[in-house]
């Protein structure tokens, strides 16, 4: 069992979904709401990293962060170390894999907020932020919700991209996806098998988690004043 | 405060007009879906921009598209009563109440959400939340909800479509209740001729985009610029009258500028005043006293005014003392009868309704 590798892709997970949240948010908001050009164009690029492979994706952005792009360059004069295989890089990596994740279903819920509800907000004197804080995001903070598990859950599952961009660097870039990848060809089915009955609780008990506590969510409100 | 709105627009409803409305004045705009009732209140709301409006509210000037002011919504002091009520669905009724109390401190706005909830007749049902509200009591609360910002503008959009009539009847008196405290002008998009009668002081009936006619619920529905958009079933006038007693019979004795009326038995007790509404088509003419008729109301009246319509029916004002009633007859009979201007002679009132008499305080 390989806890380093667990941890490392926990950490990983967590970065994500931190990162996410606020894009989930504001992005899912404004794909749901706003009207602009180039609004189709948007949506489908959010949605590409669903239908490539993930190799494909980790080559662009190997190519991207490399040390000769212009993104890599400007990393390492900052930081002193490459963006590739490194854990940022990887943070970075997986922030771009799960955008459609994060904002999809909070964009789906963003839209399910009757237009009406936001005019009365307006007419209730809420600034758009206030409005987003009192009215949309309560009514839409299941969405959110799931999007965060999808990507946490997805991240932790994540192999292709990783492996592209972070190679198998112990401690650095080896995520649990790959140190099980590593375990099966190196025949040691048990340790496998382990860390794979590990993924599959975590994953198990986060969704359940989430769902209890949005169904506790939903009872609260109903509740608070009483 | 008063109100005031021009608006022109091209799409996606064309429109072209401008209204006032004074501070405590109730005024209605009436007119077929699709006129665009709700777009002129969204404009005063600052839900819809159209290219060219120019809002005013007392010395504030909302919109004004010649010099590009435009005071997003939640800049203005509006209350809206939507036609779905639009209630927050996660909120109580107090929460909903209390939401848009910003201008308020935090402490003090659970007992003025209170007050407004015993307002509207809510006083018990403040932890509710909207699903486990019924139509009518979502509707008290939106209309609180609408009073809680303390605005300077009230909207109404439709806000009783929703309700059955039976509730409806609670609601209008809810509203009446209200009326005498709210000094803000107050604009009410119906399409019920009834419920703008009932509610509003004054009446603009709209038709594609344009005032066709406004003035009082009475000069509005004698004037046939309004039938023409509202129909011709709708025609008609009030009539004040007075309760005098109570026949036999079971029939009601009214006194009207006319003379005594009969309708069938109201409760109301002798000296309440009461306006009669009487339909233009059930209003026949006769040059003298009729004689071996069924019908028992016949008033002496005097021919002001004969309209041609669109067809082959005229409208005849009639003058009843001060006021005037509607009859609509045939160009032919009218001819026949030879009614000018000036001539005496019977209106025969064959149905006429009772409402109650609650715009006059």
């Amino acid at each position: 069992m390989d806890w380093q590798a667990l941890w490392l892709s926990l950490q990983l997970a967590g970065w994500t979904v931190a990162l996410l949240l606020p894009v989930s948010v504001f992005g899912g908001r404004a794909l749901a709401f706003a009207q602009f050009h180039g609004k189709g164009v948007v949506e489908a690029l959010v949605t590409l990293p669903l239908v490539l492979p993930p190799t494909v994706l980790g080559f662009y952005l190997l190519v991207g962060m490399g040390a000769n792009s212009p993104l890599g360059q400007v990393w390492t004069a900052m930081f002193g170390q490459g963006l590739v295989f490194s854990f940022a890089g990887l943070v970075a990596a997986s922030v771009l894999v799960n955008l459609p994740f994060a904002i999809q279903p909070a964009q789906r819920a963003f839209e399910a907020v009757p237009p009406a509800l936001r005019e009365a907000a307006a007419c209730s004197g809420l600034s758009p932020l206030q409005a987003l804080w009192r009215v949309d995001l309560p009514l839409a903070w299941p969405g959110v919700m799931t999007a965060m598990v999808l990507t946490f859950a997805h991240t932790l599952g994540e192999f292709g991209v990783v492996l592209m961009v972070g190679g198998s660097i112990p401690g650095e870039t080896k995520t649990i996806a790959i140190a099980i990848y590593d375990r099966v060809q190196a025949f040691d089915d048990r340790s496998a098998g382990t860390m794979s009955l590990v993924l599959l609780t975590i994953s198990v008990s986060t969704i359940l988690a989430t769902f209890a506590l949005s169904q506790r969510m939903r009872r609260g409100h109903r509740q608070r004043r009483g | 405060m008063r109100l005031t709105l021009t608006l022109r627009a091209k799409s996606p409803i064309p429109l072209d007009l401008s209204i006032t409305v004074g501070p405590g004045e109730v005024l209605a705009l009436v007119g077929p879906s699709g006129a665009g009732k709700s777009t002129i209140l969204r404009t005063i709301a600052g839900l819809w921009r159209p290219t060219d409006a120019r809002v005013t509210v007392g010395d504030t000037l909302w919109q004004d598209s010649a010099t590009g002011v435009f005071l997003p919504t939640h800049q203005r002091a509006v209350g809206m009563v939507f036609q779905s009520y639009a209630l927050f669905p996660h909120l109580d009724a107090l929460g909903n109440v209390m939401l848009p109390m910003g201008h308020l401190p935090k402490s003090e706005r659970a007992q003025a959400a209170r007050g407004l909830l015993d307002r509207v007749g809510l006083e018990d049902l403040a932890g509710r939340f909207p699903a486990d509200l019924s139509g009518g009591q979502q509707q008290r609360v939106a209309m609180a909800r609408a009073l809680a910002r303390d605005p300077q503008v009230l909207l109404l959009d439709e806000p009783f479509s929703a309700v059955d009539r039976p509730m409806r009847e609670g609601l209008y008196d809810m509203l009446q209740g209200l009326r005498g405290s709210l000094a803000m002008p107050t604009v009410l998009v119906t399409h019920d001729i009834d419920e703008a009668q009932r509610l509003a002081d004054r009446m603009v009936v709209i038709e594609a985009g344009h005032a066709v006619s406004s003035g009082t619920a009475a000069e509005v529905l004698c004037d046939p610029r309004a039938l023409r958009t509202l129909g011709l079933r709708e025609a008609g006038s009030m009539v004040a009258a007075v309760v005098e007693g109570d026949e036999p019979d079971g029939l009601s004795r009214l006194r009207c500028a006319g003379g005594a009326v009969f309708v069938p038995r109201v409760v109301d007790p002798v000296g309440t005043r009461l306006r009669l509404r009487i339909p233009a088509h059930d209003v026949m003419i006769a040059l003298a006293p009729p004689q071996g008729l069924s019908a028992l109301n016949v008033l002496p009246v005097v021919v002001r005014a004969v309209v041609p319509g669109e067809g082959p029916g005229v409208m005849v004002r009639l003058a009843l003392g001060e006021e005037e009633i509607l009859a609509r007859i045939t160009q032919r009979s009218a001819t026949a009868l030879g009614l000018v201007p000036g001539l005496g002679c019977y209106a025969i009132l064959k149905s006429m309704a009772v409402a109650r008499d609650q715009l006059r305080r």
